[in-house]
């Protein structure tokens, strides 16, 4: 968990931009990508993504590592409407009541194309940004309110130890005889009292760690930064390239006239 | 000694304080009267529940948010309240924030952020120190405590606790406050973590004359660093939160039955502990390591390219080969980080050894009916296999009984008799072994108390309950003295010792020496992966050292 989120070792050149810049292009695309369900403004915006993967750090393995969840989501939805949209066009698969038609198909495709659009920039950002950096970045720049940000990073911390803590809980009720066999019912007992007992470690952690904060001062209306955000030239371009992703990603939309608001769809 | 710039010690002046957690009804501490002078050190003692950690919060100005430390409950049905006054040079502690600063107990819970340097600047920042003086703090409170050749992104998430609480004390230094609060700041260490955070105390003390009031029941490790000793007794009506007051050589002196009485550990006092029967010849082994080699991972799949293959996690310690046997001790050390624990979880049958086995003799794993009585009982005492890890949770309680280094990890239910009965309910055994291990560890008149709201000492001796309620032939137990006050360990010391003598086999993981000396028997000391590596074959076996780094209780 905390190696995942640490970028020791990565100095390629994202990691170097304002991550409130980084945010702003990733939801531009976003946005831009969630308006339309369709494959060629989905495929221009993931093409230009995947040619950003080297600046961000990002091989197509370490992509996989990362991602693979939120990849395999974006799969597994497209096939899901390949299956169950409306037919339209030839029918390609025939299987009672699934079938697959040209018309599912293609929007099956399109769907999954831009779950990906949509995922693989949000993996971009968190691969070439410390946590530590976008906090500052969100508190100082875009004058969120600093108790709010520094406190969720603060319990970030926290989850690194939760995740060793079910372990060890699990050994531990193991060693007092609970175990996590059995039929389903006493499986999910097991695995109720389990969430129980790192609830309460969880709780105990988390006003330690809030006494600690106190301790240090933290919760006062005034505060200085120590690591002042600053914006660059690079984070122009970083915003000038989310602008013409998404920009792209519609005018070739427009021009394939693939191009459908998701809201104004009629079939 | 010369003050470093901003740095202008405090003093400490309560008249007739007292204060009562929300929800409780008796206060913690009341009619407090204490003085403490610009630059003094102090040393606070006292028995569990006189008011030692509420002070210290409440000089650091935390106390009152609902967040009472380690008291548990956080119900906030009442409010508090508070008496007299506790001023720090003549202004309530709330209203001056970093005037104190309050390192706590628990390592893992002091580092607020993931970078080094940020961690100790998170401080100053709050106090709102101009952003160009708070590196040059930074620096030279990591270099106060030692941590200043580490670069400053260097992850906190890789230090060890001792270092992490050292850390936690270069974050206080960098706010430059006139108070030095330490709650218990090494009961988590091993002794080499002790020596380092208690010598960084010193150091920065001497440098900046701040005043120092400092928790620990480890008299002896900071003795000579204190000037002044404070002995606060439990509050009441009456009498007056402190006991007695004055430099540590007359305090030692004038009260050392009193703190001996009390679980204070006093220098030079080693508690009494019953003394091991002679051995009467080698004890049959149960558990056998062969080639061992443990770690915490879980083993992951490769991917497509390489077949899907599975590959092993990286061991922390390997080729260890070892045996428990029937009434002898085996005691595990070594340094930080060489998987003493990890190793001892999987001679517990808890975790998959990477390579290697653990196998059970025939007599642990198909013991003869005789200990226990009742259908299950025999049920599992059919042929669990020779692989604890394959064990049912059940199979593995009856025959292999761990003791985890945090007991709350191990509470299962609400109650502490249900606690005790769980085991033996779920085996079918009868419940006269729960009387009598409520008997012999002090625990019959908790048994309808919450296993929450226990003290450290009652927690760990329910801890030991409860696993032995289920009649293992094998105990392991974690770091099982950490923490715990002089009384607790002696009567640890001697039950143990005591069910040695009674044939159970003992395994203990432990950075204390007198306590494997009570116990006997052989340890197995663990060396760093890379030391291990570099000359074969594996971990020393010797026999326990008279002499220790502990020597210090």
């Amino acid at each position: 968990m905390g190696d995942a989120l640490s970028l020791r070792g990565n100095h390629a050149l994202l990691t170097r931009a304002n991550p409130l810049a980084k945010f702003t292009a990733v939801t531009l695309i976003t946005l831009v990508l969630a308006l339309s369900i369709d494959w060629v403004s989905a495929s221009v915006a993931l093409a230009f993504e995947l040619l950003l993967l080297p600046l961000a750090g990002l091989t197509v393995a370490l992509l996989w590592q990362r991602g693979w969840p939120l990849i395999l989501a974006a799969a597994l939805g497209g096939w899901s409407t390949a299956i169950l949209a409306p037919d339209s066009g030839s029918v390609l698969l025939d299987a009672g009541i699934w079938s697959i038609s040209a018309g599912s198909l293609q929007l099956g495709i399109g769907f999954m194309l831009r779950g990906l659009a949509i995922a693989l920039p949000a993996v971009l950002l968190m691969s070439c940004t410390d946590p530590t950096d976008l906090a500052d970045a969100l508190a100082q720049n875009a004058k969120l309110p600093h108790r709010f940000v520094l406190g969720t990073l603060a319990a970030m911390r926290l989850v690194g130890i939760m995740a060793e803590q079910w372990q060890t809980i699990g050994m531990a009720r193991r060693a007092r005889g609970v175990g996590s066999s059995g039929n389903p019912y006493q499986r999910f007992r097991a695995m109720l009292g389990q969430s129980f007992g790192l609830l309460v470690q969880a709780i105990r952690s988390a006003s330690r760690l809030a006494v600690t904060m106190e301790a240090r001062g933290f919760g006062g209306a005034e505060r200085t930064w120590a690591r002042p955000s600053t914006f660059s030239g690079l984070d122009a371009w970083v915003l000038l390239g989310g602008l013409g992703i998404a920009a792209a990603a519609v005018a070739a939309a427009l021009g394939a006239g693939t191009w459908n608001l998701v809201f104004l769809t009629r079939q | 000694m010369k003050s470093s710039p901003g740095v202008r010690p405090a003093a400490v002046t309560a008249r007739g304080w007292g204060w009562r957690h929300a929800g409780r009804t008796r206060p913690a501490v009341s009619g407090l009267d204490l003085d403490i002078r610009p630059g003094e050190r102090v040393l606070l003692l006292g028995p569990s529940g006189a008011g030692k950690s509420t002070l210290l919060h409440a000089l650091a100005g935390v106390l009152g948010d609902g967040a009472a430390g380690d008291s548990g409950d956080s119900g906030e049905a009442e409010n508090t309240d508070e008496t007299g006054s506790l001023l720090i040079d003549g202004a309530a502690p709330r209203a001056q924030r970093g005037r104190a600063g309050l390192v706590q107990q628990d390592p893992e819970t002091q580092v607020v952020l993931s970078r080094l340097g940020d961690d100790v600047a998170f401080g100053a920042e709050n106090l709102a120190v101009p952003a160009a003086e708070i590196w040059p703090r930074v620096r030279e409170a990591l270099d106060d405590v030692g941590l200043g050749r580490l670069p400053l992104d260097h992850p906190t998430s890789a230090l060890s606790g001792g270092q992490k609480q050292r850390l936690a004390l270069a974050g206080i230094l960098a706010m430059r406050p006139g108070l030095l609060l330490l709650d218990e700041p090494t009961a988590n260490l091993d002794p080499a973590g002790v020596l380092e955070v208690r010598d960084a105390v010193g150091r920065c003390l001497d440098k900046t004359g701040a005043t120092l009031v400092v928790v620990e029941h480890r008299v002896g490790v900071w003795k000579d660093l204190v000037d002044r000793i404070v002995v606060l007794q439990p509050g009441s009506a009456t009498d007056s939160a402190v006991l007695i007051d004055g430099p540590p050589d007359r305090v030692l002196a004038e009260a050392r039955d009193m703190l001996i009485g009390a679980g204070v550990w006093v220098p030079g006092h080693v508690p009494a502990t019953r003394m091991r029967l002679p051995a009467r010849g080698a004890g049959h082994v149960l558990l056998a390591a062969e080639g061992l080699a443990v770690s915490r991972e879980r083993p992951r799949r490769a991917g497509l390219r390489d077949g899907f293959r599975t590959i092993a996690p990286r061991p922390v310690q390997s080729g260890v080969s070892v045996q428990v046997r029937a009434g002898e001790a085996l005691t595990i050390t070594g340094a930080n980080g060489t998987g003493k624990s990890t190793l001892a979880l999987t001679l517990a049958g808890l975790l998959r050894p990477v390579a290697g086995t653990v196998a059970a003799a025939a007599e642990l794993s198909s013991p003869a009916a005789g200990h226990s009585s009742g259908r299950s009982a025999d049920r599992l005492s059919r042929g669990a296999g020779p692989d604890p890890y394959r064990w049912k949770a059940q199979q593995l309680i009856a025959r292999i009984g761990t003791v985890f280094q945090e007991p709350e990890h191990q509470f299962v239910t609400g109650k502490v008799l249900d606690e005790l009965m769980f085991g033996p309910r779920h085996l079918g055994y009868g419940e006269d072994r729960v009387d009598e291990l409520l008997e012999r560890l002090r625990l019959t008149e908790l048994v309808d108390a919450n296993p929450y709201t226990l003290s450290g000492g009652e927690k760990r001796r329910l801890s030991v309950a409860t696993v032995l309620a289920a009649h293992p032939q094998v105990l392991i137990l974690d770091e099982p003295t950490f923490g715990q006050d002089a009384n607790t360990w002696a009567e640890l010391a001697s039950f143990l010792s005591e069910l040695l003598d009674a044939g159970t086999a003992v395994v203990s993981v432990t950075h204390d020496a007198e306590f494997s000396a009570v116990l006997g028997g052989t340890e197995l000391r663990l060396r760093p992966r890379e030391a291990a590596a570099a000359d074969a074959p594996g971990p020393d076996l010797q026999l326990p050292e008279g002499a220790s780094p502990w020597g210090t209780h």
